[in-house]
């Protein structure tokens, strides 16, 4: 007698009611649009940040009412006091880092469109997956409450370097719950982006559908796979380095607080720690951090050029490999953030020469970006702007890491404005550019409607120019020795400079602004926007063979087969240009053999 | 890796899967029904151990500093090191009872032992921490005492996390007709032997090192 | 539309490049020994850089101009090498790139670190604080008295924790807010934290260290032109960080021995 059978995953019955449907979902995508929604309130909330930090700088006399309303003790009359500019800079940073660059292009669109792209109905462990999206909103929740309680927000920036994050309220205001609150959300924020990882990396290898090899895969679901790889290393290891501080911080114990210390003329009751540990522990996460923002972006981005240049990438293995080095080598340069820290000098050039060797995977990437589109046929909408914006920024972005990967420029240039317009470029627009490009791209699948085009070019132009506007400066300013995190300059030094410094802030303000376009076309077109086809971008992933938007389960009652590499563009196909991956239809070339 | 060896080995993860039912109704079912994935509890066991590794580099760190001392280890440990060891050869003999035909019930009585061989490590473990407050050594006290509380504690933590499964698991078999997730006990066992390979690399780090 | 991100992506590479190619932005006058190594390899980086990126924007301007917009038939091309020239070109354009830096790069680097100190180097103790930096000078006995936190007075300016009750060799120690050295005479550096981290920054001199609370570490250098400079913390270290500065008073040796006999008379 059978007892028992095997137990059938993933068949779940379709959605019932409105808890289960649209809050607790199991749903990937229900999940994936959750990330995406945390993530547009953390980007916005994160931007009025900098827009105060920066009006603070260069308008200091400056009254900003709505802000003493909002925190009394943070801008008295108006005036944002020293230790509030580092608790807007540290919220800034902590937003923008975790919730923003981690959920968007990663959590959002990776959970929405990964099992899509490989023919799955859903994600490995959906429950897994529910809780990884309410276990990243309870880190926000945690985080966000730093701003009510009356001392205010951590101003130990986002790297919460000990020990300053470690000894408590002696070592400045914010320090004590604010940093507490800080402590708790980085771990719980840990959690969540753990079981995402797993979920990630047990879905591509398991369960990919007929035919869709691994080398099958489009870039974007290679580039969120490699990326889950990475973050199940980088978030393992600063969970440890956050209890850590946790118990530092409230049960007495000396990991990273030394003996010694007199902090507001009390003699610290802790001994034998080492801040340098905290440094190791959290740039072995830092590091890797940065390209879990920016890989998914480049996924996207090689996978919304390939279709608007209807014409394959030179080499989609290239590019899966170059994305591979560089997920591999980012485990191996952390210490460049530290060069100046104290640790051995030594190992200062082992450090550095494997953060110069990354430059190679990156050229490669560019090139093989820029090669592709010889001899393309580009066609220009939003998305594929923001895709081509994204190859511009990414190269500025990166060309000012060769001068701070050397750690002989670095003793010139560490902890100047250099280094902000660097991780800027990079992280603030590249990785941005490539959430917006997936956004003007996939939202007609995930809504059943077009955006506004012409909006959307709109965005486009005003962010393109803008960031350029507000980031170039920050390296100008940087080579002449402007030190990063003053919440205003009293010397002589900058005074010739200030005038810089406004023009990025009116810029910063003017980019900032034009969002609310972007934001307002989201909005607008969920629900008025142009109803969309299947495929208007006739494109030929697996995403595309499916209604818009897709029903619960996916593929419906049909699991699809997959037959041909996921770019097939510039052929003879029954539908155009183009193949789709799941066509039974021979590939013909467009010169016919 | 090549892209042949990458999509092998996971097409071989699929299929290892499927061939493990041994009856026909089940390879059916298993033909018919999603493929679940195998992969999964391996990432984990991957994740728990780096994070581990970062509390063992702590500890090498750590260890450089002047107030470095040495912590005489509360002698229950090596009971519970046994309890554990044996936790993990009767959840073995379950596993093997269950890919039998037969036997299900039996395999449920041995999965019981386990778990409460389990939670018996889990009550010695700390009985190893009463022992040392006793003697007045605290988390705080010293690092060396620092790392043995914050070790024993966080593995602690995950046996438990396996005792729940465990109950969960042993409830379902007793509770003859509902549908069984196999794919589920495979995970656990994985995850429970883990538990018991940390165990012995914690007690001898702690030996070596604190 | 592609023709005019074409155009503005030219805009882009010309207007960014102005202001370094036509020295806007002059980094501030080199007073040190091994600063020359320092800024001959940011010439260096910025040239690489510069045509790396001038190039690339300029490429990917070319690209965009020229295959957008195709309303005709013509067929698609691919790069002429395909990805293999370009796989190859990027090794060899880069792999060349990072042995130069990094050769020529590890030479500044090891003239600040791997050279020995002189032998009648000026022994001076920083101690950086929550918003301050002292430093301290051994006086005629040579030798400095030890720190002890507890005994650490702002009130009473004893800023080091002296103990010259106690210790005979902190008595004539020299506590001064600003860092007085004679011109072309190596300076070691001692560096202290007092409570959390902070950083030693002084341009002019291309010299930036952090201070770690717990470690002893210790920057050399020699300075070659007479002047007051800015040291400002570079470390994120509370509230007061943007306001944390002092000042290096480089003056001539005969001065510097002249301070220092007011200093010790006091």
């Amino acid at each position: 007698m059978q007892e028992g059978s095997l137990e059938q995953a993933h068949v779940h019955a379709p959605p019932q009611g409105f808890i289960r449907k649209y809050i607790f979902s199991l749903d990937h995508k229900v999940i994936g649009k959750q990330y995406y929604a945390l993530a547009l309130v953390a980007v916005f909330t994160g931007m009025i940040l900098s827009w105060l930090m920066r009006i603070h700088m260069v308008w200091p006399e400056a009254k900003l009412p709505f802000l003493e309303w909002f925190s009394k003790n943070g801008a008295p009359g108006g005036i944002i006091t020293p230790e509030y500019y580092l608790s807007l800079l540290t919220m800034h940073g902590t937003l923008m880092v975790f919730f923003v660059l981690t959920n968007a292009p990663f959590a959002a669109f990776g959970n929405y469109f990964l099992p899509i792209q490989i023919g799955a109905e859903d994600m490995a462990f959906p429950r897994f997956n529910m809780m990884s999206f309410w276990t990243t909103f309870l880190a926000w929740v945690v985080l966000m409450l730093a701003f009510v309680i009356p001392d205010g927000p951590p101003i130990a920036g986002w790297t919460a370097y000990a020990p300053l994050s470690a000894v408590g309220r002696d070592a400045g205001p914010g320090m004590q719950w604010g940093a507490s609150l800080w402590g708790l959300s980085i771990a719980i924020f840990c959690v969540g982006s753990l079981l995402g990882a797993l979920n990630f990396i047990a879905t591509t290898l398991d369960l990919r559908a007929k035919g869709m090899t691994l080398m099958r895969m489009p870039l974007s679901s290679w580039a969120w796979f490699i990326t889950s790889c990475i973050a199940l290393l980088a978030f393992a290891v600063l969970l440890p380095a956050c209890i850590l501080l946790i118990l530092d911080r409230h049960a007495g114990t000396s990991f990273y607080i030394p003996a010694g210390l007199v902090i507001s003329d009390r003699l610290q009751p802790h001994s034998g720690g080492s801040p340098l540990l905290w440094q190791h522990l959290f740039w072995f996460f830092g590091h890797p951090e940065v390209y879990i923002a920016i890989l998914p972006s480049m996924g996207i981005v090689s996978h919304i050029l390939v279709n608007s240049m209807r014409k394959p990438l030179l080499s989609a293995r290239v590019v899966i490999y170059s994305m591979m080095s560089i997920g591999f080598l980012s485990y191996m340069v952390w210490g460049h953030h530290m060069f100046l820290s104290g640790m051995n000098p030594m190992s200062a050039l082992a450090f550095s020469f494997p953060t110069l060797t990354i430059t190679i995977p990156a050229t490669v990437l560019t090139l093989m970006w820029l090669g592709s589109l010889y001899g393309a046929k580009i066609q220009i909408n939003s998305a594929s702007l923001f895709a081509l914006g994204f190859i511009s920024m990414f190269v500025s972005g990166g060309v000012s890491g060769f001068f701070l990967a050397q750690p002989s420029i670095d003793i010139y240039l560490h902890a100047t404005y250099f280094v902000v317009g660097h991780f800027h470029m990079v992280m603030g627009v590249a990785s941005l550019f490539g959430v917006f490009a997936g956004t003007y791209f996939w939202f007609p699948k995930m809504t059943g409607r077009m955006m506004n085009e012409s909006l959307g070019k709109l965005h486009f132009w005003l962010t393109f120019v803008g960031t350029y506007c507000i980031f170039m400066p920050f390296h100008y300013l940087g080579l002449i020795g402007n030190v990063r995190r003053y919440q205003s300059f009293v010397d002589d030094f900058m005074a010739p400079y200030l005038g810089w410094h406004k023009f990025m802030t009116i810029a910063a303000l003017i980019t900032g602004a034009s969002q609310f376009i972007f934001l307002f076309n989201l909005i607008y077109s969920r629900f008025k926007g142009k109803p969309a086809p299947e495929n208007p971008w006739n494109a030929t992933s697996l995403e595309w063979s499916i209604p818009s938007p897709p029903p619960w389960n996916n593929f419906g009652a049909k699991h699809p087969i997959v037959y041909h590499d996921p770019y097939q563009y510039g052929v003879k196909g029954s539908k155009g240009d183009f193949v789709m991956q799941d066509s039974p239809e021979q590939v013909v070339s467009a010169s016919g053999d | 890796m090549s892209s042949t060896t990458l999509s092998s080995i996971s097409s071989q993860a699929g299929a290892l899967s499927k061939t493990r039912h041994v009856t026909a109704q089940n390879v059916l079912m298993a033909q018919r029904s999603e493929r679940y994935s195998s992969s999964g509890i391996w990432v984990g066991v991957f994740a728990i151990t780096m994070s581990f590794a970062a509390f063992t580099s702590a500890l090498f760190v750590r260890e450089g500093t002047g107030d470095w001392t040495h912590l005489a280890l509360p002698q229950v440990l090596y009971l519970n090191t046994l309890l554990l060891l044996a936790s993990s050869g009767t959840l073995e003999i379950a596993r093997h009872r269950l890919s039998k035909e037969e036997g299900t019930r039996k395999a449920s009585g041995w999965v019981l032992v386990t778990l409460l061989l389990g939670l018996a490590f889990c009550v010695g473990q700390s009985r190893a921490w009463l022992d040392l407050r006793a003697q007045g050594v605290f988390l705080a006290t010293n690092p060396n005492s620092s790392f043995f509380y914050l070790l024993t504690f966080l593995h602690a933590l995950h046996v438990c996390i396996g005792v729940a499964v465990l109950v969960y698991l042993a409830g379902r078999l007793l509770a003859s007709h509902t549908t069984f997730r196999l794919g589920l006990f495979r995970n656990t066992v994985v995850y429970w032997h883990f538990m018991t390979v940390l165990w012995v690399y914690l007690l001898l780090l702690c030996r070596m090192k604190l | 539309m592609g023709k005019l991100l074409a155009i503005v992506l030219v805009l882009i590479a010309v207007l960014s490049a102005y202001p370094i190619v036509s020295h806007m932005f002059v980094l501030p006058q080199d007073i040190s020994t091994h600063g020359h190594a320092i800024d001959e390899q940011i010439s260096e980086t910025m040239v690489e850089a510069g045509i790396s990126f001038i190039g690339a924007q300029l490429v990917l301007a070319f690209f965009v101009w020229s295959f957008s917009g195709r309303k005709d038939d013509r067929p698609l091309k691919n790069f002429p090498g395909g990805a293999r020239a370009l796989v190859i070109a990027a090794f060899l354009l880069v792999g060349t790139e990072i042995l130069a830096l990094g050769v020529m790069g590890q030479k500044a680097w090891a003239s600040v670190y791997f050279t020995p100190a002189k032998p009648d180097d000026i022994q001076v103790q920083a101690q950086a604080e929550q918003f301050a930096f002292y430093f301290r000078y051994p006086g005629p006995d040579g030798k400095f008295g030890g720190i002890h936190p507890e005994k650490i007075d702002e009130g009473n300016q004893n800023y080091f924790g002296l103990d010259p009750a106690n210790d005979v060799e902190a008595r004539d120690d020299i506590v001064s807010g600003e860092l007085v050295v004679p011109v072309d005479r190596e300076v070691h550096l001692l560096m202290h934290a007092k409570d959390v981290g902070h950083s030693f920054y002084v341009r002019e001199l291309r010299i930036q260290q952090d201070f770690m609370p717990g470690l002893d570490l210790s920057v050399h250098f020699t300075a070659t032109k007479l002047g007051k400079y800015e040291i400002v913390c570079t470390q994120l270290c509370g509230l007061g960080h943007y306001n944390m500065k002092a000042y290096l008073n480089v003056v001539s040796q005969p001065d510097f021995d002249k301070w220092l006999k007011d200093q010790a008379g006091q």
